[in-house]
């Protein structure tokens, strides 16, 4: 036997830590979804679908710009030293995913805007006319179209995997202590991002190329999935017994129904029908994949804070 | 340069509470939250028992994880004895630092920073002992400089048997625990 008593009892820290709250899952999704959505309108940039009137790509840089804000309200709800915030933008501390997530989402922003204006929202362009006029000059350059796309694709990547790492470095929580956590986040990013970009796209074709997207994403997802047990399983004690919190454990229930069920392999059936023309192309799917990848972000980021060094831990606090 | 560390001597510690206590008065810590704690650790099936008694707290590492993971500095290493302190006019109150440590040592302040124990550097700095090293009535635990050879706490950790809590986490502690 072997009993460990404490008598510490610090708020939010015991018995188990629950410093995180919704705030963080909503914008690890949020990051996430904006990421995927970014590399997604990149994309068909660069495939010259910007001469098409109704491509999507044109809706995807007003909407990642009202979306991402949210994100960005959530993570400013979180701090607890609210109006110290501006103190991330007076360094740069290489080590700190944090940091380095503080500085991208600075230059997401201009990427965004810079995207934006290759076809200014109709309700803009009532308020600011002459934005129509440099519109047309950076249309004038296909290289600018290229350029802009290049530089969304690059961020996008840089976002989508930053939100995982940041979990990955934090040392204290075995369940977090994997490398493949970015790759997981950017995948379901990109899944998440094809899901919704389906469901306003305007065009079967599109529609069509959204959802073999999203069934790779999401089939890559099943793999990350699969490496981050593999490596967790393989090492300590203490990083299987937080494997098993998602294995068998408390959030066994949430992360096989809602997270790989509901979230990945029912909506990857859906849309491998609807693929084959053996079904209509329905919300159902994407709005599942939705579900899932912010449950995936809630999962992750509460099964995590309660995964300990000590695996008695959940016991004697 | 001095490197600050600490050794407990387990064998004397009768988890008095006195150090925490000494603590939260020296450094005035929130009711409800403590920067030292103590811990009981019972191995064995009665009646062949063993215990070990811990004063613990934040164990000052040569690598803080949360140190690596501040995004603005705020957790960074004392000039004087390499002390992991927190500059509250730069924390921002992410709790990044929290979910870093494996020792659960530090805790959001009600004024909204983080804070933790920071081997009483107001007085340390000074080469005053810790509050908790002061008032221990079992002289159990010691504090000094671990680089200079010649320190109390170098000569115990080269004549007695230690631990640290939770190696496995890389995190090179600098509180040593005597068995």
């Amino acid at each position: 036997m072997h009993e460990l008593s404490i008598t510490r009892h610090n708020e939010l820290i015991d018995p188990t830590l629950h410093i995180w709250s919704w705030q963080i899952p909503v914008y690890l999704f949020i990051g996430g979804l904006i990421a995927g959505m970014m590399i997604i309108s990149g994309y068909f940039l660069l495939k010259g679908r910007a001469r098409e009137a109704k491509c999507t790509c044109f809706q995807l840089p007003i909407l990642s710009i009202i979306i991402l804000s949210l994100g960005m309200l959530a993570l400013f709800l979180d701090l607890e030293h609210k109006f110290y915030f501006w103190r991330l933008y007076t360094t740069f501390q290489v080590t700190s995913p944090m940091s380095w997530g503080a500085w991208i989402l600075l230059l997401v922003y201009p990427a965004l805007i810079l995207n934006l204006l290759l076809r200014v929202p109709v309700f803009i362009l009532n308020r600011i006319p002459q934005l129509g006029k440099i519109s047309e000059k950076m249309n004038a350059h296909p290289s600018t179209i290229k350029g802009i796309a290049t530089l969304n694709i690059t961020l996008g990547l840089m976002l989508g995997a930053y939100t995982g790492i940041l979990l990955s470095t934090l040392t204290g929580r075995p369940l977090w202590n994997s490398s493949v956590l970015g790759f997981l986040f950017l995948a379901s990013g990109l899944s998440s991002a094809a899901a919704f970009v389906h469901m306003i796209a305007k065009t079967a074709h599109e529609r069509d190329i959204l959802t073999k997207a999203d069934n790779g994403f999401l089939t890559l997802e099943l793999v990350i999935v699969a490496f981050f047990f593999i490596g967790l399983l393989t090492s300590s004690a203490s990083h299987k017994a937080a494997a098993d919190l998602l294995l068998t454990g408390p959030f066994a229930a949430v992360f096989w129904v809602f997270v790989i069920g509901i979230g990945m392999v029912i909506p990857l059936f859906i849309q491998s029908l609807a693929i084959k023309n053996k079904i209509k192309h329905t919300v159902v799917a994407p709005i599942m994949v939705l579900v899932g990848g912010i449950l995936l972000r809630f999962v992750f980021v509460y099964a995590g804070q309660y995964s300990h060094w000590l695996i008695h831990a959940g016991l004697f606090k | 340069m001095a490197k600050f560390g600490m050794v407990i001597d387990t064998t004397k510690c009768v988890g008095c509470m006195d150090c925490v206590v000494a603590c939260k008065t020296e450094n005035n810590v929130p009711e409800g939250f403590n920067r030292a704690w103590i811990v009981e650790d019972v191995m064995g099936k009665y009646p062949d028992l063993h215990m070990e008694i811990r004063s613990e707290r934040c164990n000052h590492c040569e690598e803080a994880p949360c140190v690596d993971v501040c995004p603005t500095g705020a957790s960074h290493y004392s000039d004087i004895g390499e002390v992991v302190l927190i500059d509250h006019d730069e924390c921002i109150g992410c709790k990044a630092c929290i979910a870093a440590c494996p020792y659960d040592a530090r805790f959001i302040h009600p004024d909204g920073y983080a804070d933790k124990c920071d081997f009483c550097f107001h007085r340390t700095s000074k080469g005053k002992n810790p509050a908790c090293v002061d008032v221990c009535p079992t002289h159990s635990i010691h504090f000094g400089d671990l680089d200079d050879p010649d320190s109390e706490v170098s000569k115990l950790l080269k004549s007695r048997k230690y631990h640290v809590r939770i190696p496995e986490a890389g995190t090179k502690p600098k509180i040593f625990y005597l068995t």
